[in-house]
């Protein structure tokens, strides 16, 4: 420690790495603070030369067009698809996970393929996706998405639970198993309490991818089924006079995420790197 | 645990030849449902679309006779095809390594302790969640050439008045692309990296420090190969997603002005879905996933790795 008014060395620097990190997070998060300000502003503040950096006071109007439109049915529809897929993906890919971790089924390879099945890029895939939905008429319905979402995220849940169930010592469900439980009951009643922070993570990322998605959306749905990413993209185009929407339908479509992230904050890192990072 | 659910648990394993068929069967049939839905979403189109793309179907022919390997001779001679895997090549090899750099710098601002670090690490990481769609959108509304505030903080600092068409003029399309692209996901290399720093051996930092190594040298000789493996698995799935990047584009220029950010996905998207080339979008389809099957090879071999 140093008397007088010259701050020490140590101070400086931590003074210096706040400038920084505050230089940083203006960076990242103007754009956000941007479209969330955009969505509180009426029509006269949007389209303001030069820009005006904060709405004159906070109103919902064009929150109010969103549900008087009837566009929040987007919001609904991404809903659904994203929570019944996500359920489905969660509940299946669990328990594969459960056997390629315990058992070792199929080898490393069905692991392999399982993984790849992950990589491959979606335009790729959804052409062909496309040609056989439109075969069954699944394009434009609830049945078609939830089927995909669910096969789209399977090979994640099942990378990433196998990790987590790798985690969980042995001994508790050969104890289990001992005791006279079977199988079956030791993978509800004594793994599954187990894994249950990183099965809530995995079941939120899942929930965000399909949340996030635009491709698959966008080539098979239509006008019934519409998720909110498509329905952004239909204030895109022509005129601008659809900004406040887009402002508003991006903050409806993005908050759930940042609560839901910010709540799985300790799992982020495992989360996003498929594992392959213990954060 | 109940006892009542003990004692139900233990009738069941031991009951009858059913039981024990299940039992006995039981990492079989738990893998079967997750394997025949990816099977029957993943699998089957491929085979069908490759059958589709030894055809010639188009929207005004639905001729089903076989064509040989003519639509992926035709690939070859595909001049915007061929400009389409170029810009994504080019969008990759800028975005990638300034995505890492700007990750890795975060990091190293924020590798040791102060307070209200967790606050900022929670709120540097919100773009990198954010729908890719979304994060175009907004770009879109920031580099308005009227109502942006971009052009406005550039017109405060160069003390006139800038007028950019961010989206529309040919010189700053691939920036704009990039800013955006770089601004969502430089927080994910920086999430991962952040965890590999924490990581690295303190012990051996602060003996290099006793014996006067410069930061460059403590950052060549320990923390760069400490960490390289973590590096190595963010630039691969980073790199995946950059092949393949698409919503972001698409919100921002549509792949305009002309076909001038056209990317393969958007190439391949409107081959499909607007000029309805059924079987040669197929035969492109195939192109990628060969592209592509090289680098989650590689990806797969380092996940290994770093497992």
């Amino acid at each position: 420690m140093r008397l007088g008014g010259v701050p020490s060395r140590k101070t400086r620097v931590l003074a210096l790495r706040y400038l920084g990190a505050a230089a940083l997070t203006l960076f990242f998060l103007f754009p956000v603070y941007w479209l969330f300000m955009i969505s509180f502003k009426t029509p006269d503040e949007i389209y303001h030369v030069p820009p005006l950096w904060v709405p004159s006071h906070i109103q919902f109007s064009n929150y109010y067009v969103l549900f008087k439109d009837g566009d929040v049915w987007a919001i609904a529809n991404s809903m659904i698809v994203a929570g019944v897929s996500s359920f489905f993906a969660i509940i299946l890919g669990t328990l594969c996970a459960y056997s390629l971790a315990r058992f070792n089924t199929g080898g490393d390879n069905l692991a392999m393929w399982i993984i790849s099945q992950r990589m491959i890029p979606p335009i790729a895939v959804v052409f062909p996706i496309f040609l056989v939905y439109v075969y069954f008429g699944l394009v434009d319905g609830f049945f078609g998405l939830v089927l995909l979402y669910t096969a789209f995220n399977l090979p994640y849940v099942i990378w990433m639970m196998r990790g987590y169930i790798v985690d969980v010592p042995l001994e508790l469900e050969e104890s289990a198993l001992v005791d006279g439980l079977s199988r079956w009951d030791v993978i509800w009643k004594v793994v599954f309490p187990m894994v249950r922070p990183g099965l809530v993570a995995t079941s939120v990322f899942t929930f965000v991818f399909a949340w996030n998605d635009f491709i698959f959306a966008l080539v098979l749905t239509r006008t019934e089924v519409i998720t909110f990413p498509v329905q952004l993209t239909h204030y895109f185009g022509g005129q601008s006079n659809f900004w406040a929407k887009i402002a508003a339908m991006s903050v409806l479509g993005t908050l759930p995420i940042f609560v839901a992230v910010t709540m799985m904050q300790r799992y982020l890192v495992r989360g996003i790197s498929l594992g392959a990072v213990k954060g | 645990m109940t006892i009542s659910a003990a004692l139900d648990g233990s009738k069941r394993s031991r009951s009858g030849r059913f039981g024990r068929m299940v039992e006995d069967r039981l990492p079989y049939l738990i893998v079967a449902p997750a394997i025949l839905i990816l099977l029957l979403v993943g699998l089957f189109p491929l085979i069908y679309s490759l059958i589709v793309s030894f055809q010639h179907i188009t929207m005004t022919d639905n001729d089903t006779s076989f064509v040989g390997f003519m639509n992926y001779a035709e690939l070859f001679k595909d001049a915007r095809l061929w400009a389409s895997l170029g810009h994504t090549a080019i969008i990759t090899a800028i975005a990638l390594p300034l995505e890492l750099l700007i990750g890795f710098l975060m990091a190293q601002l924020f590798i040791e302790r102060m307070p209200g670090r967790q606050l900022f690490v929670a709120l540097l990481v919100l773009p990198t969640v954010i729908s890719p769609i979304v994060a175009g959108a907004t770009w879109r509304l920031m580099f308005d050439v009227r109502f942006g505030p971009i052009g406005e903080i550039l017109s405060f600092f160069a003390g006139e008045p800038v007028r950019i068409l961010w989206t529309v003029n040919p010189y700053f399309v691939y920036p704009a692309i990039i800013i955006c692209e770089v601004w969502q996901w430089s927080p994910f290399m920086f999430l991962l990296l952040l965890a590999a720093l924490s990581n690295v051996d303190q012990s051996q930092l602060e003996a290099a420090e006793l014996d006067g190594a410069s930061y460059f040298r403590v950052l060549r000789a320990i923390v760069l190969p400490a960490i390289a493996p973590v590096i190595a698995v963010a630039c691969l799935i980073r790199g995946l997603d950059l092949v393949r990047i698409f919503d972001i584009i698409w919100a921002l220029t549509e792949g305009g002005p002309g076909s001038m950010t056209e990317t393969i996905s958007l190439y391949t998207y409107v081959q499909g879905f607007s000029q309805f080339e059924t079987s040669y979008t197929a035969a492109i389809a195939f192109l990628v996933i060969a592209l592509l099957t090289v680098i989650t090879t590689l990806v797969l071999k380092r996940m290994e790795l770093a497992r």
